[in-house]
């Protein structure tokens, strides 16, 4: 396997008030393409801080990212939202589907950016909604879909581009046990099957379980999973 | 294209609050279209009003009569072709609040003057065969219900007959129209003779002169060569082209161009802060929207874009609506003021879209920068 993810010495801080912290130290990662990598540690930890990094939704104060060739470090904003429209798709605790699209439109939207003809868009996202179980729902509204079904929507926008790259912060947070396991299950498939690279933050075992590899963030240092943590 | 449905979808998501904004929008854009139209349709009047036509009056004021001696004058002047003249009978019908706009006239010489309005030559026959005769204006004849043969009494407030009697016995032999529309056919025309036989005061005088002349540059010349003709005597007289008269009637109204602008500017001002507040509360509540829009590579400039988008769709079909609106009143409002046959005009629609565009900027430029400013990670992270 090849690293599709490197970061090195990377820190990262914000300002609240006239506070500085520094949520990130020096932080030294490498996720392996095809790999599903579980983050795992508590609240405030800096793990969905080093996700946004490893999305190319921030950039470190310090250190080097290089995800899929690019260094994430070196891009402009304007840069880093193409490269994310090429390379990231993004799963979030809370679906973030727009509320005012149907459920097809809403995973036609990263492919508004691309240059494919609206039939090519209509395919690629019938395929996309195929994959995720919900091709009956396509013309539903996400206020017209249960919790699991919006999630699954999410994840057919979020492949759609068909991306080197799911990234996905607690994906079944907002789920029930039994929804949580069928996402967690079809985003175990698309990792197996599509040779999809995951980098998953999850605060829930069971979520984490599921990943091939788990790393536990704890007060902005990374370390291997303390025994009982994931079992 | 692609993004109609994203920018439509976001314009709607509160259908209540856009439709409201849309409404005012609608409402200042239709009033927009009726004033402009309605200065452009007073430019239009006065475009369509002749000048190889002068119009003679005493310099006193209008309520002046002129001997009709100066008639013979008049011709003398070269570059004149006709003189006609008309004097206001100020009748009413009926009942005393029923008035009827009436005009002594020499129909040979008016149908000399006035070559834009069409009076078939055996009503021209009648009249001058029948001394009571009276020709009526299509739309006067529609509003009273007169026709050909009718014998109609008219009431004068002005002038009494010579035996003491107020009521004038006139009969309708025919007909006028103004197919150009340059003309009001809201007149009943009797034969100046014999009325200023059977008046009781201020014989042998008219209100007005009728000049044709061939040569338009030349009315200003001529104008003033016939008020040489009588200058210094009792009955002054003031000749303007009808071009020149009615610009210089409008002119006595005010500026009216700048009351205009001033009452769209102001409707106009206020409304920005209508739509401002729009776009400001449909920005602050998709915050987490348009942050996933650019965790999935939409740039910063395209985010603003999208906002500035909403704005403009909105602003844009509610401008539509509204002159939309104001095309179909028109018509019928610059046929009640005289100017039949005028539309909106396209210049008005033109700058009616080109205000709604920057309009729709203006009123979005704060919320779409703070969309185009907005951070991914604070957005998502509820900050």
């Amino acid at each position: 396997m090849t690293a599709l993810v490197s970061i090195k010495q990377v820190v990262k801080g914000y300002t609240r008030g006239k506070q500085r912290v520094e949520v990130l130290h020096s932080i030294d990662l490498t996720v392996e393409r095809g790999e599903f990598l579980a983050l795992m540690g508590p609240s405030g930890s800096g793990k969905t801080t080093l996700l946004n990094l490893i999305g190319g939704l921030d950039r470190p104060d310090r250190g080097e990212i290089t995800v899929a060739g690019e260094r994430l470090d070196r891009l402009s904003s304007g840069q880093l939202a193409k490269w994310r429209a090429r390379n990231v798709g993004f799963i979030f605790q809370f679906y973030n589907l727009l509320p005012v699209l149907t459920a097809e439109r809403n995973v036609e939207v990263p492919l508004l950016l691309t240059k494919l003809s609206s039939a090519e868009r209509k395919r690629n996202v019938a395929a996309a909604l195929e994959l995720v179980g919900l091709a009956d729902r396509a013309k539903h509204k996400p206020g017209e879909l249960s919790g699991g079904q919006q999630q699954r929507v999410a994840i057919a926008r979020a492949l759609v581009a068909d991306p080197t790259l799911l990234v996905c912060d607690e994906p079944t947070g907002d789920l029930d046990r039994e929804t949580s396991e069928s996402i967690l299950k079809l985003l175990e498939l698309l990792n197996e099957h599509q040779k999809k690279t995951i980098v998953m933050v999850t605060h829930d075992p069971r979520a984490a379980h599921y990943a091939s590899r788990r790393l536990y963030v704890d007060k902005g240092s990374l370390g291997a999973a303390p025994l009982g943590v994931a079992a | 294209m692609k993004y109609l449905p994203l920018i439509w979808a976001g314009l709607w998501r509160k259908r209540v609050r856009t439709v409201l904004t849309l409404l005012c929008v609608v409402v200042a854009f239709a009033l927009f279209g009726l004033l402009h139209g309605f200065t452009a349709a007073i430019d239009g009047i006065v475009e369509q009003m002749s000048d190889t036509r002068l119009r003679t009056m005493s310099r006193v004021n209008i309520t002046q009569p002129l001997p009709l001696a100066h008639r013979a004058r008049m011709q003398t002047v070269p570059g004149v072709d006709e003189v006609s003249y008309y004097n206001f009978f100020a009748g009413y019908y009926q009942d005393r609040s029923n008035s009827v706009q009436v005009g002594a006239i020499d129909v040979a010489s008016f149908n000399v003057v006035y070559p834009d309005i069409q009076m078939e030559p055996k009503y021209v026959d009648a009249m001058l065969h029948t001394r009571n005769g009276a020709l009526v204006g299509e739309d006067l004849a529609a509003e009273q219900g007169w026709k050909i043969g009718d014998r109609i009494p008219l009431g004068s407030a002005v002038w009494t007959r010579k035996d003491g009697a107020e009521a004038w016995d006139f009969e309708i032999v025919g007909s006028y129209r103004s197919p150009s529309g340059k003309v009001p056919t809201s007149e009943l025309w009797i034969n100046y003779d014999y009325f200023d036989e059977a008046r009781a005061a201020a014989n042998g005088t008219v209100t007005l002169y009728f000049l044709k002349i061939h040569d338009s540059s030349r009315s200003a010349e001529i104008a003033e060569q016939v008020d040489a003709l009588f200058a210094n005597s009792t009955s002054e007289t003031q000749t303007q082209s009808e071009k020149d008269w009615l610009r210089a009637q409008i002119a006595q109204i005010g500026d009216i161009g700048f009351f205009v602008n001033a009452i769209i500017a102001a409707v106009m001002f206020a409304l920005l802060f209508v739509t401002g507040n729009t776009m400001v509360q449909s920005v602050r509540e998709r915050i987490p929207e348009l942050a996933v829009l650019k965790t999935y590579g939409f740039g910063n400039t395209a985010v603003m874009g999208l906002v500035l988008a909403e704005s403009v769709v909105l602003c844009s079909v509610a401008a539509a609506l509204g002159i939309g609106i104001a095309a179909v009143l028109t018509p019928p409002i610059f046929r009640e003021i005289g100017a039949g046959g005028l539309n909106l005009p396209l210049p008005v629609v033109i700058m009616g879209f080109a205000l709604a565009v920057a309009f729709a900027v203006a009123s979005a430029a704060l919320p779409a920068l703070r969309a185009q400013r907005l951070s991914i990670v604070d957005a998502l992270a509820g900050r």
